[in-house]
């Protein structure tokens, strides 16, 4: 049986995937009614409804953690940009259509082996949410992996943009491997992977695709991070918190 | 060179049992992107249980103009329906 974990700890980690999820979900559904073409447009709304569906479960499983009565909306609308947990990348801004799909492809091949293994988590709450969402991630990695495919193996231009994409948010992919105190802990009690295993099986399936879409990963060692852990957030999620929270900062407890 | 992706028409089959119905049209650069952009833009209520997308090129249709000569002739055969019979009540509903 596996070792007994705090609440903290719990929570901290549940936040780590809630505010994953919520954070792309946010950034993916500003695309909605600009996307290139209309097929598209509602694929990626799709796409961010699914995340913000995740979210709930994950930020709804930690407010219960949590045991102070807060909910997966209070988490996700009253909290300040220190205390979200969610991994650099994912709050950048989203740059073209093809930078969007880019991230939205190193995060989904992230998901899909980090969800296979939540599955077998000793926490049951914990697995049965990693059940419902691997089946979505197992559709976004294919869509945004094909669609990586399609434009780096496409036209000079599409092909240099995406070039370009992966150049610019490879550096933060580590973070997403990089374990600490409380993932160490969390892994301990079985109810996570140590982070560090998840790399080969990435590797292999971001490999595959970016062969296939003729790109080149990056050299260079640097990893961006402090997302998952709190320490820093970029510039942008400020901007994007304001966004997303304006409403329930102006009219506090408004429901519709 | 041309920018526009095919157009293709897109089927689906509610249940199963039924038969593929069509629902509309979308466009993509390839077969495989289309059933996966039918997929986003026509189940996203729970539609369909399986997909069939058809390129519109291959699909051969009446020409409007036909109507008459075809169609018509057919209006005036009231015997081709089969409503002169009685259904007996143990049939139930048919």
């Amino acid at each position: 049986m596996a070792g007994k974990l705090d609440n903290p700890s719990l929570f901290e980690f549940l936040l780590r995937m809630g505010d994953n999820t919520l954070i792309l979900g946010h950034r993916v559904s500003e695309w909605c009614g600009h996307a290139p073409v209309l097929e598209e447009d509602i694929a990626l709304a799709n796409t961010a409804l699914d995340l913000i569906g995740q979210t709930q479960m994950w930020l709804g499983l930690a407010g219960e953690v949590e045991g102070k009565g807060r909910s997966a909306d209070d988490l996700a609308f009253l909290r300040d940009a220190w205390d979200f947990r969610n991994a650099l990348m994912l709050e950048l801004p989203n740059g073209d259509f093809g930078q969007t799909l880019m991230r939205q492809f190193l995060f989904d091949a992230w998901q899909v082996v980090m969800l296979g293994r939540l599955m077998q988590s000793t926490d049951a709450r914990v697995a049965a949410i990693a059940a419902k969402a691997s089946k979505e991630a197992a559709y976004h990695v294919e869509r945004s992996g094909h669609t990586v495919v399609g434009l780096g193996d496409g036209t000079e231009e599409s092909h240099r943009r995406m070039q370009e994409a992966l150049d610019y948010l490879y550096p933060y992919v580590g973070e997403l491997f990089v374990s600490d105190a409380i993932d160490t802990a969390v892994a301990e009690a079985g109810i996570a992977p140590k982070l560090e295993t998840l790399r080969e099986e990435y590797d292999a399936l971001v490999g595959r695709v970016l062969s296939a879409a003729t790109l080149s990963i990056p050299g260079g060692s640097y990893v961006h991070q402090g997302g998952r852990d709190g320490r820093m957030h970029t510039e942008h999620l400020g901007h994007l918190l304001s966004s997303m929270q304006w409403l329930q900062r102006a009219y506090p407890g408004c429901e519709w | 060179m041309k920018n526009e992706w095919p157009l293709w028409e897109v089927f689906i089959r509610g249940q199963h049992g039924l038969s593929h119905r069509h629902v509309g049209s979308l466009h993509a650069p390839d077969a495989e992107t289309a059933i996966r952009n039918a997929r986003d833009v026509y189940t996203r209520r729970n539609e369909g249980v399986s997909i069939w997308v058809v390129e519109a090129r291959h699909i051969a249709a009446t020409a409007p103009g036909e109507k008459g000569p075809l169609f018509e002739p057919s209006e005036s055969k009231v015997y081709r329906h089969p409503t002169f019979y009685d259904i007996p009540d143990e049939v139930g509903h048919m």
